[in-house]
Parts: structure tokens; sequence; C-alpha cells
């Protein structure tokens, strides 16, 4: 329409799109050439082919990783998403002191990711960490928790569950949203509240369940700071994390050209699980607007 | 939050309330709370147990049953732990790194959502779509290469590679937020730019008198979560910062951790401090979080 506005139009968005071409495009393309190299720091990429993905295959501590990071996703996912969605539940009831009670669960939320992961390396302390001191006092047995390879991987889940404010935020602004008038009908109809529930407030929490099972994979499945200053992928490997590996093969080891190999494996991955989701997701996830969107 | 509650109080004066029905009801009440309870005790607990051990001796930190209460009140863990190393330039890195980034994001993500919401040009439409593909990325893939190319413009060690990228919308996961300020720029009435333009304005002066002074809860929003998570950041300082007088709050807790892995008392009053500013935060702009996390779950 008016020429000015096309000039202005790219202008403004110009910080945003070189910013995607020198952080985002520029960077995966380079990631991939890298990953076909051999390349220590300091000395000269040369070109190797698929040599690293081949190598991959033949890596104990790649599908090491694999497995712990995909133990951690499938534990930590579910678990987050039913904590929070049951406690957006209660808080959806008339309770006294909403924002009090959303306060108390959204708190851990906040904490800085290191100091969170001090605190807990404290709480799983296993002669005077306060879950043992609590089992103890219960007469219940104690763990190692974050010492023992068998717990490890369940101690980092219950430590991520602490933090599902976020999902129960998200949950709660989901259930305020279910128009009224559905749960007339059913109330009308003889229902009661299991019926409310499954029939109304389920099916209508479809999208944002969907919504916070993708987030919260792809979020889970990268996870890093537990890995590096908690265990340091320990013990026996046993929380070697996707990205802690990458991580310290690329800055430990300098392997820069298998690192980035493993990391285009690590965005395949993302990728075929993020579309899955979705497709699967025309089975279950409920869309009244479909039509309007 | 009321619709749940509203059917049954309808339904219960239509069947009059008898004393055999309102029982059962109180009972529920009653159990509601004992579940939010039950729920808000695990919560709170690891909270209570930071606090009270950064206030202990050592004396009374290792012994069995554990006491709750600390006596004497040692508050001199805080002095000595944040003395113990320099964490008050820690803060001030923090802080510069985060202002930052919070000026470079909004200024770069709202010109962009403005451009992308209010002006017309060709491709604009293929243009934000490409751009939201970032989002979904794991950063995971992109580090390497980030890292060589601020290598080799020798910018290790610097706070450029911490804060230049805010500078370009963010970059990566940051263009989330061009997509939620556009998302609320699309509300504002596109008469106001009309009649802008026709008393002669640019679009410059419409995106800076019309547009952003009505957005100002969404760019509350980005600036809060921009600050929360430059301030929370430990990958990046942990890649690009060397030379511990240029250490971020998170960067000295991790190394004061590794120095003083077993005296709990100092770690305690070290995590408390790092982490009561957000708390502190969060209570003064307790409205927008919410507000905020809920634009991000429900704009999906």
């Amino acid at each position: 329409m008016r020429r000015f506005e096309a000039r202005w139009g790219v202008l403004m968005a110009l910080p945003a799109i070189l910013g995607f071409v020198i952080f985002t495009v520029g960077p995966m393309i380079a990631s991939f050439f890298f990953s076909l190299t051999d390349w220590q720091v300091g000395g000269q990429p040369s070109f190797v082919g698929l040599d690293n993905y081949t190598a991959l295959a033949d890596d104990a501590l790649f599908w090491k990783s694999l497995s712990a990071t995909t133990y951690y996703t499938l534990g930590a996912v579910p678990l987050t998403l039913l904590v929070s969605f049951a406690v957006a539940m209660l808080l959806n009831q008339k309770v006294r002191g909403l924002a009090l009670w959303r306060t108390i669960f959204y708190l851990p939320t906040l904490v800085p990711a290191i100091a969170n992961v001090v605190l807990w390396i404290w709480i799983f302390n296993p002669d005077f960490g306060l879950l043992n001191s609590l089992l103890r006092q219960a007469g219940l047995p104690t763990s190692q928790w974050v010492y023992s390879e068998e717990m490890a991987v369940p101690s980092l889940i219950i430590m991520s569950t602490w933090g599902f404010g976020n999902t129960m935020v998200i949950f709660l602004a989901g259930l305020q949203g279910v128009p009224r008038h559905l749960y007339e009908a059913v109330s009308i109809d003889g229902g009661g509240p299991w019926r409310r529930f499954w029939h109304v407030t389920l099916p209508m929490m479809t999208p944002t369940i969907f919504y916070n099972l993708v987030v919260g994979v792809v979020g889970t499945f990268q996870v890093f700071t537990q890995a590096y200053v908690m265990t340091e992928g320990g013990p026996n490997q046993a929380t070697l994390f996707y990205v802690y590996y990458i991580f310290r093969k690329a800055f430990t080891e300098s392997e820069m050209g298998y690192a980035s190999a493993l990391a285009w494996v690590l965005f395949m991955i993302i990728m075929v699980v993020t579309f899955l989701m979705f497709r699967n997701a025309r089975r279950w996830v409920y869309y009244e607007m479909a039509g309007a969107r | 939050m009321t619709a749940l509650a509203t059917p049954e109080k309808t339904r219960a004066r239509g069947v009059a309330p008898t004393a055999g029905l309102r029982r059962p009801r109180r009972y529920g009440r009653a159990l509601l709370y004992v579940a939010l309870l039950l729920g808000a005790i695990p919560t709170i607990l690891p909270f209570v147990w930071l606090v009270r051990s950064a206030l202990m001796t050592d004396t009374q930190m290792f012994v069995a049953p554990p006491e709750w209460i600390p006596d004497p009140f040692q508050w001199s863990n805080f002095g000595e732990a944040l003395t113990a190393q320099p964490f008050g330039l820690y803060l001030l890195n923090t802080v510069i790194i985060a202002v930052v980034c919070v000026i470079g994001t909004v200024f770069t993500c709202s010109v962009a959502a403005f451009s992308f919401a209010r002006l017309r040009w060709k491709g604009r439409n293929v243009v934000f779509a490409l751009l939201l593909t970032g989002v979904m990325l794991p950063y995971a893939v992109t580090i390497i290469p980030t890292f060589v190319m601020w290598q080799e413009l020798g910018a290790i060690d610097t706070f450029v590679p911490l804060t230049v990228p805010a500078w370009f919308a963010g970059a990566g996961g940051g263009v989330f937020n061009v997509f939620l300020l556009r998302q609320f720029f699309l509300t504002i009435p596109f008469e106001l730019d009309e009649a802008a333009y026709i008393d002669g304005a640019s679009p410059w002066r419409v995106y800076w008198t019309v547009v952003m002074p009505l957005s100002r809860p969404a760019i509350v929003v980005v600036t809060i979560f921009t600050f929360i998570g430059t301030w929370n950041d430990f990958l990046g300082p942990l890649l690009y910062l060397q030379d511990e007088s240029k250490y971020t709050l998170s960067l000295g807790l991790a190394s004061f951790q590794s120095v003083f892995i077993t005296q709990w008392g100092y770690l305690m009053a070290a995590s408390a401090a790092v982490i009561a500013p957000i708390v502190a935060l969060f209570f003064f702009l307790q409205r927008y979080f919410i507000e905020g996390v809920t634009l991000t779950g429900i704009k999906n």
C-alpha cells in the first residue's frame, strides 16, 4: 500500500532476521558441516564423511546417555504433569487465599538452576540430609539418593518435579477458561463431580495438556545443569544426560566434530519425537475452535 | 476459578439445603484444604531446610534427629560466605548482563513485533513463520558453532557473547518474545495508526508513541522473563567467562560450591543470597509473573 511502510517494515524486522540467520540458521548449518569432520580444538578439521555418525552406533556412552535421558524424561514429564494438574484442579475450586497458595506452589520455579542443585545436594545428603533425616525419624528405610546408581535418576526426577509451578499455572489458566455452561449441562443431566471431570474438564483441557507435554519433553530432554554440577554424569554414568555428554565431548575432550554429530542426532530425535506427538495428538486432543483458527 | 463451584451452588439451592446435604459439602471443603496442605508442605520444606541450614553452626547441623530451629542463629554464615568470594562483584556482573539483555530484547523484539503485526510488506508472513521455527530448536545444536564463532572473534571471556544476541531479538528461543508481543500488538485498534499516519507520522513514531505506551503489560512480561532467564543462566557464563572477576552469580555459586564442598552452612547461606533477589522481585511483580506464564501457555 504505502511504500514507506514496506521500507520501515523490513528495517524494523531486520534485527530479528539477522539474529535468526547469525545465531540459528548459520550455526545449524555449520554444526552439520562440523559433524562431518574430525576436529580437535586447535587443529585443522579434516573431512571424514559420515564416520562420526557410524562411530556413534558403537559408542556405549552414546547409548547410555540416550537411555539415561529417556528414563529421566519418561519419569519427570508424566510426574510433573500429574502433580501440576492435580494441584491446579484443587486451586480451581473456590479456594480461600488463592494468591497465597499459588505463590507457594510457584516459588520453587524461581530458584536459579545452580542454587537449586546446591540445595538439593544437601537435601539428598545420605547422613544429615533432609530426606534421610525424615525417613529415619519415621522409621523407614533410607536411600543413597544421587549417590547410588539405581536411585540417581529417580532422585533427579523428584528434584525436577519440585519445580512444577510453571506447568501448574498454565493448567490453572486452562481450567479457568473451561466454559461454565458445559458444567451446568452435565449437572442438569444429573451428572456428579466425576462425570463433570471426565466429560467436560478432561476433554476441554487436552490442548493445554498437549502443550505442557510437548514443552516438557523438549525441555527435559535437554537437561544439563544437574548432571554437570551435581553428579558429573555418575555414579557409573547413570546420569550421563545427553546434553551433558555433548558438553563433555566438545568442551572437555575438545572433539568438536564428534560432539556436533551428537548434537545433530539430538536435533533429529527431538524433531521426530515432536512430529510423532503432533501426529498422535489428532487422536486425543480436542480443539473446539478448530474451524475458527 | 468459579467454574466448578457455581453449578453446585445453584443445584444445592434448588434442592433445598437440608443439614444432610450440607455436611458432606463441608467435609469436602475440609478435605480440599487438607489436600492443599499435603501438597504445600513438601513444596515449602526445601526452603525451610535451606534457611535453617543457612543459619546453623556445623555442630548443630550434624545431629540426629535433625533440629529445626537454629540455636544460636549463626548470622555470620552469610557474612563469611559472601566475603569468601567476591559475591558483590558477581552481583554487579549479573546485573550488568541482565540489564543489557533486557533492554536489547525488549527493544529489538518489540520493533520486530511491530513490523510483523502492523506494517505490511512483501514476504512478511513467510519470514515470521520461519523465525518461529527457531523456538523449537534444541539449543545444543547451535552452541558449538556459536562458541567457535565467538572464539574466532576473540570475544571469549567478555560479556559480548552473553549480551549481543539479545540485541538481535533475543536470538533462538528469544523469538518467542516477538511472537508474544505481536499477539498483543494485534489487539490494539488499527485506527490509531491510521490517524497518526494521516497526521504525517512515521512508523517509528507510531511504534513509539501509539503502540508501545498501550502495551505496557506485555512489555513488563517480556522484561521479567528475560531478566529471570539471564539471571539464572548457567551454561552461557560457564562457556564464555573464564576470569573470576567476570563471573556471574550462578557461575560464582558453582565455583563456591566446588571449594566449600561440605561447608553446608556457607553453601546454604550463599544459595539463599542468590535466590532472595528473585523471590523479592516476584513478590513485587506477582501479578505480571502469573499473567506472563499464563500468556505463554494460552497463546499456543
